[in-house]
């Protein structure tokens, strides 16, 4: 058989030249494109179905909603309607997210600082594994922890604070009782924090000019001098962005909080008291048993967390966002 | 001989002389001398007095030794380093505690007996030799599979829209998507509620908690497959494209390819993000003692189900249950974990 006869006779007709897109790219992009769109679609579908299924319950409320203390089934037999804020539990989960930040946020830079500066490179990977690992560690794990390890020592700890601090109204104690407070519960969500924050300042303390830290160098800085010169002014932004990401999943966290901390429909600002409020933690307290206006209530009182943590969110991306660009 | 006058020396004045080694190893020693001393001799006492003198007096030792040898700014430099790694070994602290603990606690219960049964015929209060967790293996099985299942083909088909095809939209579902990994995972068990069982009418199943599942992973596949389709270097696919094949076939013969070992990273991190989430399954699957192999119907248990309904029971026997199911739940996560290190690795050594 010679090549020649392997050869087709007929040339195949060139094909069209075009700019349009073929049939299959055309399907392609549809889908892609619908499966892109859907996803960012998602997050209006859970804030529409979110308003709907609470919107009842949140006009039903008013503004009392926001900034009311009681959360009261409603009683028909003794004329009792039922009033529903979640103004307390709003306030609970600032202070606990704001504790968090306090004590986790210094750790994480310093740990972020540490890997980027201060290792030595044989000790460098193992912390980034131990940082990574933390990252996955469930939270049903760390209230678990929190509530059987931590909190007997932070109990104590509490009881310390107060003794030497208790002057300030913050460390005041109207009662006793050191356990499941504000100050555990900050304390846990501040460990949950630790990772995502260490990993976006990690992130952007990589990204410092070289060039710039050994201009700091040659100028006869020490380690100190450079990073207060040179990679603080530099990744301020990204630090702070870090640190609202954590505050986001401080604030939305759940199960670690159910267990440390106890509930309470009332605005304190004795943090080692044991009585605070987290609007997570508070949805799956009430869920259990709640009759169907109760359950209108919770959906408002999700749409308000919902809203809370994206804002935190959108910002936190934005200036981490703005910061990575300059 | 003329030609070793000629070399210089090699000079390495960043490194530590001996003189200096030493001189922070005496101040190490010193540091930890005077807190036992302090320690000691004081009314302060317990583990807590003794870091915290500790910490205080590693710094005082550091910041005396620079000022003497150099100046003010050098003592600043020590007593910084002091506190950076202070901060480090706190992380690593906790995280021996929460490891350390889990194994202390839940290992004892561990036997291959515990898959074998579930928790039909058995109180939680029983001792740990009768029942087990197989209701929750086959609920975890369940929830991860189809949440994977769900959440792959729509977490990557947004990366692609956002790296491929970069629609008109790109920005705002990438920005869209950024936030959505900010969702706290509640919210997510309240929508598929108010969705799938009041709109809809369901009740409780696996499947609802599949739907939470996915709704928690999408963000995280999508984010990651997203950095890895962008590390696939352009020329491979304008050599696609000038090789004359349309976009869908550089897409699914080029990049993809190129980019497996990535995606399928991408995919486990999504797992390992949802395999432990707890407050949707909460509100989604209604919890089970009793093993059912049907995910659309009928209440459904899972790892974080059972720890969490055994934490709440709260007696001797369910707190040590508990403790089993975070022991069992741990080297689960480890394992996604190790998977994902694993072929992330596969990814940087092919470059």
């Amino acid at each position: 058989m010679s090549l020649s006869e392997q050869v087709p006779k007929t040339i195949p007709a060139p094909r069209k030249i075009t700019t349009q897109p073929r049939f299959t790219d055309k399907v392609f992009r549809g889908v892609v494109t619908s499966g892109g769109l859907f996803a960012g679609l998602l997050l209006g579908l859970i804030g529409f179905f979110l308003v709907f299924n609470g919107f009842e319950a949140m006009r039903a409320a008013g503004l009392s909603f926001i900034t009311g203390f009681d959360w009261v089934d409603a009683v028909p037999e003794d004329g009792q309607p039922a009033s529903y804020g979640i103004g307390a539990m709003l306030y609970g989960t600032m202070v606990t997210g704001i504790l968090a930040m306090i004590m986790g946020v210094p750790v994480a830079v310093g740990t972020a600082l540490f890997l980027s500066y201060y290792a030595p490179e044989w000790i460098k990977k193992p912390m980034v594994v131990v940082v990574d690992v933390m990252a996955a560690i469930p939270s049903i794990v760390f209230g678990l922890w929190g509530y059987f390890v931590l909190m007997p020592h932070a109990e104590y700890w509490a009881k310390l604070i107060h003794k030497y601090f208790g002057f300030i109204p913050f460390f005041d104690m109207p009662a006793p009782v050191f356990t499941r407070s504000p100050f555990i519960a900050g304390l846990v969500l501040a460990i949950m924090i630790i990772p995502i924050v260490t990993a976006v300042s990690r992130e952007v303390f990589a990204q410092t000019p070289l060039e710039r830290i050994q201009a700091a160098y040659a100028l006869g800085a020490t380690k100190w001098t450079m990073i207060k010169a040179v990679v603080f002014p530099y990744g301020r932004g990204g630090v702070i962005g870090g640190a609202m990401l954590g505050l986001g999943r401080a604030l939305g966290e759940t199960v670690a909080v159910y267990t440390v901390l106890n509930l309470v429909y009332d605005i304190r600002i004795e943090v080692l008291l044991s009585a605070g409020g987290n609007v997570a933690s508070m949805i799956v307290n009430k869920f259990g048993e709640a009759d169907p206006v109760e359950l209108q209530a919770l959906m408002g009182a999700g749409f308000v967390l919902f809203l809370v943590t994206l804002g935190v969110n959108f910002l936190a991306n934005f200036i981490i966002n703005k910061t990575a660009r300059e | 001989m003329s030609q070793a006058l000629l070399t210089a020396k090699p000079q390495y004045p960043w490194k530590l002389t001996p003189k200096d080694l030493l001189t922070d190893l005496a101040g190490a020693v010193f540091a930890l001398i005077s807190t036992l001393a302090i320690v000691g001799f004081s009314p302060l006492k317990g583990k807590l007095g003794f870091a915290l003198t500790l910490i205080v007096m590693s710094i005082l030792t550091a910041t005396v030794i620079s000022w003497v040898r150099r100046d003010r700014k050098a003592a600043i430099n020590s007593s910084t380093t002091v506190l950076v790694y202070i901060a480090a070994s706190f992380v690593i602290i906790a995280l021996a505690s929460v490891l350390y603990e889990i194994i202390r606690l839940g290992a004892p219960g561990f036997s291959l007996s515990i898959f074998t049964k579930d928790m039909s015929q058995t109180a939680s209060d029983m001792p740990l030799t009768e029942g087990g967790l197989l209701h929750a293996v086959i609920g975890t099985g369940y929830l991860v599979l189809f949440a994977a299942l769900f959440a792959t083909p729509i977490g990557i088909l947004t990366a692609l829209y956002i790296v491929e095809v970069k629609g008109r939209f790109a920005g705002t579902v990438r920005f869209f998507v950024q936030a959505m990994s900010g969702v706290p995972s509640i919210v997510a068990g309240l929508f598929i509620f108010a969705f799938w069982m009041i709109q809809l009418g369901n009740a409780y199943s696996g499947l609802a908690g599949c739907f939470a599942l996915t709704v928690l992973m999408i963000p995280t596949v999508a984010r990651t497959a997203e950095e890895v389709l962008k590390l696939i270097p352009q020329d491979l696919r304008e050599a696609g494209l000038a090789l004359g094949a349309t976009q869908w076939r550089t897409v699914a013969m080029v990049v993809i390819p190129a980019a497996r070992s990535g995606l399928i990273t991408a995919v486990i991190l999504g797992i390992a993000r949802v395999v432990g989430e707890t407050a949707p399954l909460l509100l989604t699957i209604g919890g089970a003692d009793a093993i059912n192999l049907n995910p659309t119907s009928g209440n459904m248990s899972a790892f974080p189900y059972y720890v969490w309904k055994n934490l709440l029971i709260g007696s001797e026997n369910a707190v040590s249950r508990a403790w089993l199911g975070v022991f069992v739940l741990m080297i689960l996560v480890l394992i996604f974990f190790a998977l994902a290190r694993y072929f992330g690795a596969a990814k940087g050594s092919r470059k």
